[in-house]
């Protein structure tokens, strides 16, 4: 037992070790595409100051101390204000549907009030169902409000633009007045646990029928393509409905977190998702050649449904290609769905972009897995 | 369907091909085998045995070739094949982590049985599996394995049953079972080709098939086969056969000189020559060995339809890499 011989050994199963790691192409692959799509993909995409936020103006007033107003929010960058006005009803729908992140309502009679300086209230909705994408854009509405009116209560009716109170700014955060973050949080991680464990599951699926040469046996035997596909993924959809109860049941009880919707709309949509994601497993295993190349893929999923998906980063915050990538996920849509679901009360109706997507994902990924799957040994 | 076919005519191939990159696994293999029969498939390692049976089965797909399996296209009715064929792969590849009986079942619900409980139940009493059903397969040894994978495989009625080396590693008295239990089969009906190393097992089987390099190189029965390879043997008994063996193998009309015990097999093509070879062997070592002509043994016939196989292999891919060369 010298130095030298253990030394031998050791760099026995070293070799071994890389030759094994050449070998394995996908592994090897990993190792060098994690760092790089990581870095470029996330380096870039996140942004923790999300920028150019859709709002919509209700306004009752067109005088040009709202025109500046208007102008100087757009020219902070925070906000991109759709052009015209929309109605009342029309900016609610918005918020719940999350195509406007904020709502200015200015009352009829703003431009006269403010000349007068009763203090005109300027109304500023915003959808607070994730605190950390609209604070910094709601700390900002002071400041540009202020510099705004100093620019259009010049001359004689400077005494008032001084007053830093002379627009009773009234911010409203809907669906998460207090800003609490578990609120966000909650909904955000059961879509990422649903995708960590579903995918993971039915990625296993087929991948160790070949490792433990069962396969063989199961593609001799009288069943089809399709069949084995449904048998292996509904089991795993239980799974996931098991999972969902848990979380919903702590997030209740740990979070308090409300349930404004209803429970048939979120159980819909959860089991839409939870079909999309063992779907998607399943294709991953009618890919991979082993368990090991099944996990890395779904990791490799993994990496962007947390990050892309608006879960831990304001989804606007995201450039639009990293948008559009997100968009291409289930879990982004998930999230938004039960978010309306559990904090803004949305019905099935309201959900419409984000049903769709998760319909058209999955029937994508099951004629994938199908066309995937090895009728034969080939 | 099966109209055109002679009648009694469960497997008919001709011409089946199946290439694995440029390599030809299988090469124009034709075989026919008829109802009741138990044919067996022999060849040595690598020959195309296991390829040619999935092949059958509808698990690969041929690059050449047609055939009917029960009547049914093997291209194109693989589905209704797989209902028909009961298929035992040279691995185990039941679930280890079932039990006994939840394997059993789960075959049952797959071929959708009728009476499935109790068709289970018969299984594993005929097994003698039936105090152990909730035992996990994984737990078995290899016999046991094995004869469970057979059941699993016959549980539907098949009227064909593939083996592909159904008793490697298995110890040879439940080899003698399991080959026991194949004639039962077999005598009610149903039709076997089964692969195998073992030449006590191809001399159990009505008809063997040599395989060598994915072609057949011989075929018929035992003594058929013996027959037609046209060798003679000659058996020397006496102490000193291993240094009889090294003075006889390179003697001209020796092909093979295998020692057994305190017997030496040589074999020949050519009896004359062979009892030359023999003779001269004897007189250079200076052994009192006694010399008698022997039966020729189905071991002795497949090690040489092999080395010819092999011979003429070499020579094809010798051919094809010189007329490649120049271009």
């Amino acid at each position: 037992m010298s130095a030298g011989s253990s030394l031998s050994r050791i760099l026995a199963l070293m070799m071994k070790e890389f030759i094994q790691m050449r070998r394995d192409r996908l592994t090897f692959a990993m190792i060098i595409g994690i760092p790089i799509i990581q870095l470029v993909l996330f380096g870039y995409a996140i942004n923790l100051d999300p920028k150019r936020l859709p709002t919509l103006i209700v306004s009752g007033d067109s005088g040009p101390a709202t025109r500046t107003i208007v102008a100087a929010m757009e020219a902070s960058g925070y906000f991109s204000v759709a052009p015209g006005l929309a109605s009342e009803a029309q900016a609610n729908e918005a918020l719940v549907d999350g195509s406007a992140s904020y709502v200015i309502t200015i009352p009829a009679g703003f431009e006269r009030d403010l000349v007068r300086g009763t203090r005109p209230q300027l109304l500023v909705e915003a959808d607070a169902t994730d605190p950390a994408a609209t604070s910094n854009a709601l700390g900002a509405l002071p400041q540009i409000l202020s510099s705004a009116l100093a620019r259009e209560l010049a001359g004689p009716l400077t005494t008032q633009a001084n007053r830093p109170t002379a627009v009773d700014l009234v911010i409203q955060r809907r669906y998460n007045p207090e800003g609490i973050t578990a609120y966000n949080i909650v909904p955000g991680l059961l879509g990422t646990i649903l995708t960590m464990t579903t995918i993971l599951m039915t990625a296993l699926a087929l991948t160790r029928e070949i490792e433990r040469g069962t396969m063989e046996n199961l593609m001799a035997m009288p069943a089809t393509p399709l069949e084995i596909m449904i048998g292996k993924i509904v089991p795993y959809i239980g799974f996931g409905l098991v999972q969902v109860a848990v979380i919903l049941v702590c997030a209740q009880i740990l979070f308090h977190v409300p349930m404004m919707g209803s429970f048939a709309v979120l159980l819909a949509v959860t089991f839409l998702f939870i079909g999309c994601n063992v779907t998607l497993g399943y294709t991953f295993s009618t890919i991979a050649r082993n368990q090991m190349q099944a996990m890395q893929m779904t990791f490799f999923w993994f990496l962007p449904s947390i990050l892309l998906s608006g879960f831990m980063f304001p989804f606007r915050g995201m450039p639009d290609w990293a948008q559009v990538i997100g968009s291409a996920l289930p879990i982004t849509h998930y999230i938004r769905s039960v978010r309306g679901i559990m904090l803004k009360g949305s019905a099935a109706s309201d959900l419409v972009n984000e049903i769709w997507p998760l319909v058209a994902f999955w029937l994508a990924v099951g004629a994938l897995a199908l066309f995937r799957y090895r009728r034969t040994l080939d | 369907m099966a109209a055109d076919r002679p009648e009694g005519v469960v497997i008919d191939i001709h011409g089946l091909t199946k290439r694995f990159g440029d390599k030809t696994v299988v090469d124009h293999i034709s075989l026919d085998v008829r109802r009741g029969e138990i044919v067996g498939f022999l060849g040595p390692n690598g020959s195309g045995k296991t390829t040619t049976i999935r092949m059958i089965c509808g698990l690969l797909r041929p690059d050449d070739g047609s055939g009917t399996c029960l009547g049914l296209d093997i291209l194109t009715d693989a589905d209704r094949i797989k209902r028909q064929v009961g298929y035992m792969t040279q691995r185990f590849s039941l679930y280890e982590d079932l039990t006994i009986r939840e394997n059993l079942d789960f075959v049952a619900r797959i071929y959708d049985l009728k009476d499935r409980a109790a068709t289970v139940k018969t299984t594993l009493e005929r097994l003698g599996l039936y105090e152990r059903r909730d035992q996990l397969a994984g737990s078995l040894s290899g016999g046991w394995k094995q004869r469970l994978a057979l059941a699993a495989s016959v549980m539907h009625q098949p009227k064909l049953l593939l083996l592909d080396e159904p008793t490697a590693g298995v110890d040879p008295q439940a080899r003698r079972e399991f080959w026991d239990e194949i004639h039962d089969l077999a005598s009610d009906g149903l039709t076997v080709l089964v692969s195998t190393h073992y030449m006590d097992e191809a001399e159990r089987c009505h008809r063997i098939i040599y395989i060598a390099y994915g072609k057949i190189v011989a075929r018929g029965t035992v003594a058929e086969v013996i027959e037609s390879s046209g060798l003679s043997t000659i058996v020397v008994s006496g102490s000193d056969v291993g240094t009889i063996a090294k003075a006889v193998r390179d003697k001209p009309g020796v092909e093979q000189a295998a020692p057994f015990g305190n017997d030496l097999h040589v074999v020949g093509p050519d009896s004359a020559a062979l009892k030359r070879a023999v003779e001269a062997a004897l007189a250079e070592t200076g052994s009192d060995a006694v010399a008698e002509p022997g039966e020729t043994s189905l071991e002795d016939v497949f090690i040489r339809l092999m080395q010819t196989a092999q011979a003429r292999d070499r020579s094809a891919n010798g051919k094809s890499e010189k007329a490649e060369s120049p271009s």
